[in-house]
Formats: structure tokens, C-alpha cells, sequence
């Protein structure tokens, strides 16, 4: 096949990409838009496979079995629970398979040019970061590890350390082209992707995840400058730059910076703990608050990562429902950073069949909280404290949090009064309109149900 | 120039990229990561170009692991991502 043939397939598999991506903008047109990646993808394989010389037949079917079978396996398999962990490890594997292109054709031409040394060495460092620092995630998501942000004293200092010995290594490699140099570029940048993201806590982990989804993105860019394949470089620009945009938006909705989130450790440490207990809160059970919610005209259920975690998502509907069927009104209220990635609590709801006409956004539902009768915080901590709103030396102060202390009561089902993932006291708890229901999320949302349709 | 030209295509097509996803609502960031992230299996076709020349054990071997890393994450992310959208639904349909 000639190159402007091949090129030219290439570029509709481009224009593909960008119209599927841009489908995925609406939840009516999002299944056949990546439907149309999916058959953009195969284009540029086909083309790939045809166009060029291929010689080693058996290596590429095996290696495209394999991944097929695993690949499909895992998709089919995974609870939606656990989404955040397999688009780790997805992501993981992208950017791996990026940075094995570049170390076999480092094999290949063990002397290259200036222009493709540097990619090379982009090629393997943002590779093999994405490649381990996805894997440490995937762990700590899978509960693998501790959760916690785990760090030791000078961390800072030694990463900063590995860090710039690997921009130092990596401009040694490509000045000297010397292949060893090449490796242990990439040795440091596997053991730099473990140790970064070793110490950032789980409620960070969907700035980690939309971050290491764009690196993913530019390793494979990068892989097209070694190659020379436009199509890498187009998607994977693509791919970067929806991954930037995502970290942008969950850092926004943390309050932080990019780099606050990447290199503080934030939250959890005992030291930090302020005095919790000391107030106190008004504890109801679930009959009394089954009653509240059934004679309620508007509720508001406010999902956290607790709910996703006593896999609730279908008894919070069942509990919706028993609710509608005595004419109440339901909504979903959705932080941006609800669950561990970004849309994870969305997502999860979709599971359970709840529609997504009824999950507002922040910025939506907050204006509906001062005519609402109860909200109903299910395993959400951080996300409804309003130290975010009124105390200047709150840690988190300037977040964006739903305020469901506006509404006419508060519900707070939780296991017990300890801190949320920030380690801050919550006052939403202590408040006079705030009742507290202690228990396992699925245990009490049960319950309620029932309650409500005795009622 | 090669690297010219790819920059160039890399700059243009980020700002493309930029436009699409900012438009992409909260409700579709999960099924847009792993979309996207099936996207960049694109990688793929790197993966079959260095791996199909196959010049001794050492790039065979390094070959057919980013192929088969590769096609996990396109196999993978486009059908868990289909999976994902298949439960989305809005009221008016059953």
C-alpha cells in the first residue's frame, strides 16, 4: 500500500478520534462515540498491519491474543466499584507499552539521531512513570497498600534528589547516546513513579488518576515523535490534554494546586487531628429518621466514597424509591471529588439504574439545599464541611462544598465520628439541625427503606 | 523538520483537544477517562511497527510485551468504557 493511501487512512482514524471524543460530550450520543474511537482504533491497526513489513507475524497475534483475552476479561469482570483501579492499571499499561516502543527501538539503533534520542528518552521516563506510579495507585485503590498517605521523613528531599538526577541522567544519555545511560534513565524513572506516588492519600487519588491519564497520553505522543506516526502524536495530544483538563477541574474542586496535591502528603496524620467529640451531636435511629424522610417533600441523598465502599448504590435506590412511591421528590447531589475519580459517583448510580436526570452538580443543587427538607449525606465527610465555607483557618477553607447545612435537616449516616479524609473535625455534625445515624452505610440504608415503606 | 512538523501537529491538535473536553460534563468524566485512556492504546501501532520487524530475541521479546500491554489497554478501555455508557439512561427510557 502506498504512504499517501496509508497517511490517509491515518488521518480519517485522526478525524475519528476527535468526532468520538466529542461525542462522549453527552450522555445521549457517549456509547456511539466510543463506539467510533473503538473503530478508528482498528483503522489505524489495520493500516499499521498492512502498510508496513511485517516480519515477525507470531509475535504480534500472540501478543494481540493475549492482550485481547486480558484486556477483555478484566472489562467484563470488574465491579464498577472498582472502575478507578482498572483505568489505573489501564492507563499503567498504555504508558508501559509506550515505553517498551522506545526501548526496542533503542535495540534496534543503538546510535539514534539528537531529534530521536530526546524523544526516546521522553518516550521511556514519561513511560515508566506512568507505568509504576499507576501501579502504586491501582494498589492503594485495591487496598493492596495502605490507602493512607504513606511517607517517610526527607522524602521530599530525596525525591527531589531522584528527580533531578534523572534530568541529569537523561541529558547525559541523550548527549553521549550511550545505551546503558538510556537504561538507568529509565531504572530512575520506574523507582521516581513509585516513590511519588507512594505517599498521596486515597481521597487524592482522582487528581493522581486524570494526571496519570494525561501522561499516558503524552508517553504515547511521544512514542509517535520516535516512530513517526502522526496518529500517536494526534491522540496522544488528545489524551493529554483530556487528562490536564480533568486534573485542572479536581484540583479546582479541592482547592488545591497540582502540585500541593503531588507533593504534600496531604491529611490524615494523627498529629494533625484536632480534638473530635468534645461537642455534641444529636443521634437518632433509623425509625425516627425513616419518618422525616417519608413525610419530606424534596430529599437530597449527598454520595460519598463510604457509599461506594459498602457497595450501597443499589440500596440507596431501593431506599429513593420507596421514597417516590409516597411522593417525595429525589435528587442526587455529586462533588466533583465525591468517590476516587473524577465521575466516579455517576457512575456507580448508573449501575444501580438510577437516571442521570435526577444527579445535580454542585453548583446546580446548591441553589435547591435552602428549600430541601432533609439531606441525606451518605459516607461524604469533606465534602459537606462547612468549615470550607466560614472558617478562614480550616485547612480546607475555600473549598467548594454542597451546603447541606441549608437545608431544613441534615442526616449524616456514618460509621462513627471519626475525621474524614482531610483529618479535619466536621461542625455539620455538631449542628442542631443535624441528626446522626452510626452504622454501615448498606445496613442503614436498608433499614430506612424498610421503615419508610412501613410507614 | 520531521520534529517540526510533529510539534506542530501536537500543538494544533491539543487545542482541538482542549475544546472537545472542556465541553464534556461531570456526569461523563469517568466514561471520557477511559475512553480516552482506550485512545491512547494507540500506542498499539508504534507497539505492531517495532515488534512486526523482529531482529533478535531482545526486541521480539520487548515487542511482544508492548503489544500485549498495548491491546489490553484498547481491548479493555473501549469495552469497559462501553459497558459503563450501556447504564446510563435517562428516564423516558425504560
Amino acid at each position: 500500500m502506498n504512504e499517501i493511501f496509508s497517511e490517509s487512512l491515518y488521518l480519517v482514524a485522526a478525524i475519528l478520534f476527535i468526532l468520538g471524543l466529542k461525542r462522549l460530550g453527552s450522555p445521549a450520543t457517549a456509547r456511539s462515540g466510543n463506539r467510533m474511537a473503538a473503530i478508528a482504533m482498528a483503522i489505524a491497526v489495520m493500516v499499521t498491519l498492512i502498510s508496513n513489513e511485517i516480519v515477525g507475524w507470531g509475535v504480534i497475534v500472540s501478543g494481540m491474543a493475549l492482550g485481547t483475552v486480558i484486556g477483555a476479561v478484566a472489562a467484563f469482570r470488574v465491579e464498577i466499584t472498582s472502575m478507578p483501579q482498572l483505568v489505573a492499571a489501564f492507563n499503567g499499561f498504555g504508558g508501559g507499552a509506550s515505553a517498551f516502543v522506545a526501548a526496542t527501538e533503542l535495540l534496534r539503533d543503538s546510535d539514534p539521531a539528537l531529534e530521536a534520542g530526546v524523544m526516546i528518552v521522553l518516550s521511556l521516563v514519561i513511560g515508566s512513570l506512568t507505568l509504576t506510579g499507576s501501579f502504586v495507585a491501582f494498589a492503594k485503590l485495591q487496598g493492596l497498600v495502605s490507602g493512607n498517605p504513606v511517607g517517610f521523613p526527607g522524602q521530599k528531599i530525596t525525591d527531589s534528589l531522584l528527580a533531578i538526577t534523572l534530568v541529569i541522567a537523561s541529558i547525559g544519555a541523550v548527549a553521549q547516546n550511550s545505551v546503558p545511560a538510556y537504561w538507568t534513565v529509565t531504572a530512575l524513572a520506574l523507582v521516581l513513579g513509585i516513590t511519588r506516588v507512594f505517599p498521596i492519600g486515597g481521597g487524592d487519588m482522582p487528581v493522581i488518576i486524570a494526571f496519570l491519564n494525561s501522561s499516558s497520553g503524552l508517553a504515547a505522543a511521544a512514542a509517535g515523535f520516535v516512530i513517526e506516526s502522526n496518529i500517536l502524536i494526534i491522540a496522544g495530544a488528545l489524551v493529554g490534554v483530556s487528562g490536564l483538563v480533568l486534573t485542572n477541574i479536581m484540583v479546582k474542586a479541592m482547592n488545591r494546586s497540582l502540585s500541593n496535591v503531588l507533593f504534600s502528603a496531604f491529611g490524615g496524620s494523627a498529629a494533625e487531628v484536632e480534638e473530635i467529640g468534645v461537642e455534641p451531636v444529636w443521634q437518632a435511629n433509623a425509625e425516627d429518621v425513616a419518618v422525616m424522610l417519608a413525610y419530606a417533600r424534596r430529599v437530597v441523598m449527598v454520595p460519598g466514597y463510604g457509599l461506594a465502599v459498602a457497595q450501597a448504590q443499589h440500596t440507596i435506590r431501593d431506599l429513593a424509591a420507596a421514597l417516590e412511591a409516597k411522593g417525595v421528590e429525589v435528587m442526587y447531589a455529586i462533588h466533583p471529588v465525591a468517590g476516587r475519580m473524577p465521575g466516579h459517583m455517576n457512575v456507580l448510580l448508573a449501575e444501580a439504574d438510577i437516571t442521570y436526570d435526577k444527579l445535580f452538580d454542585l453548583e446546580d443543587i446548591n441553589r435547591e439545599f435552602p428549600t430541601t427538607d432533609v439531606a441525606l449525606v451518605v459516607g461524604a465527610n469533606d465534602v459537606v464541611n462547612p468549615s470550607a465555607r466560614n472558617d478562614t483557618d480550616s485547612p480546607i477553607y475555600g473549598m467548594p462544598i454542597l451546603d447541606v447545612d441549608k437545608a431544613t435537616n441534615c442526616v449524616v449516616i456514618k460509621r462513627s465520628l471519626s475525621p474524614g479524609f482531610a483529618g479535619i473535625a466536621n461542625p455539620l455534625f455538631h449542628l442542631s439541625t443535624t441528626l446522626m445515624l452510626f452504622g454501615d452505610a448498606r445496613d442503614m440504608l436498608k433499614k430506612l427503606a424498610i421503615a419508610v415503606e412501613e410507614s | 523538520m520531521t520534529l517540526l512538523i510533529g510539534l506542530t501537529i501536537l500543538v494544533l491538535a491539543s487545542f482541538v483537544g482542549f475544546e472537545v473536553i472542556t465541553k464534556v460534563p461531570p456526569t461523563l468524566h469517568t466514561p471520557l477517562m477511559s475512553g480516552s485512556n482506550a485512545i491512547s492504546g494507540i500506542t498499539l501501532v508504534a507497539a505492531l511497527i517495532v515488534a512486526g520487524r523482529g531482529n533478535g530475541t531482545a526486541t521480539v521479546i520487548l515487542g511482544f510485551i508492548a503489544v500485549t500491554l498495548a491491546t489490553i489497554n484498547v481491548v479493555g478501555g473501549f469495552l469497559v468504557t462501553d459497558r459503563m455508557l450501556e447504564m446510563f439512561k435517562r428516564k423516558d427510557r425504560p
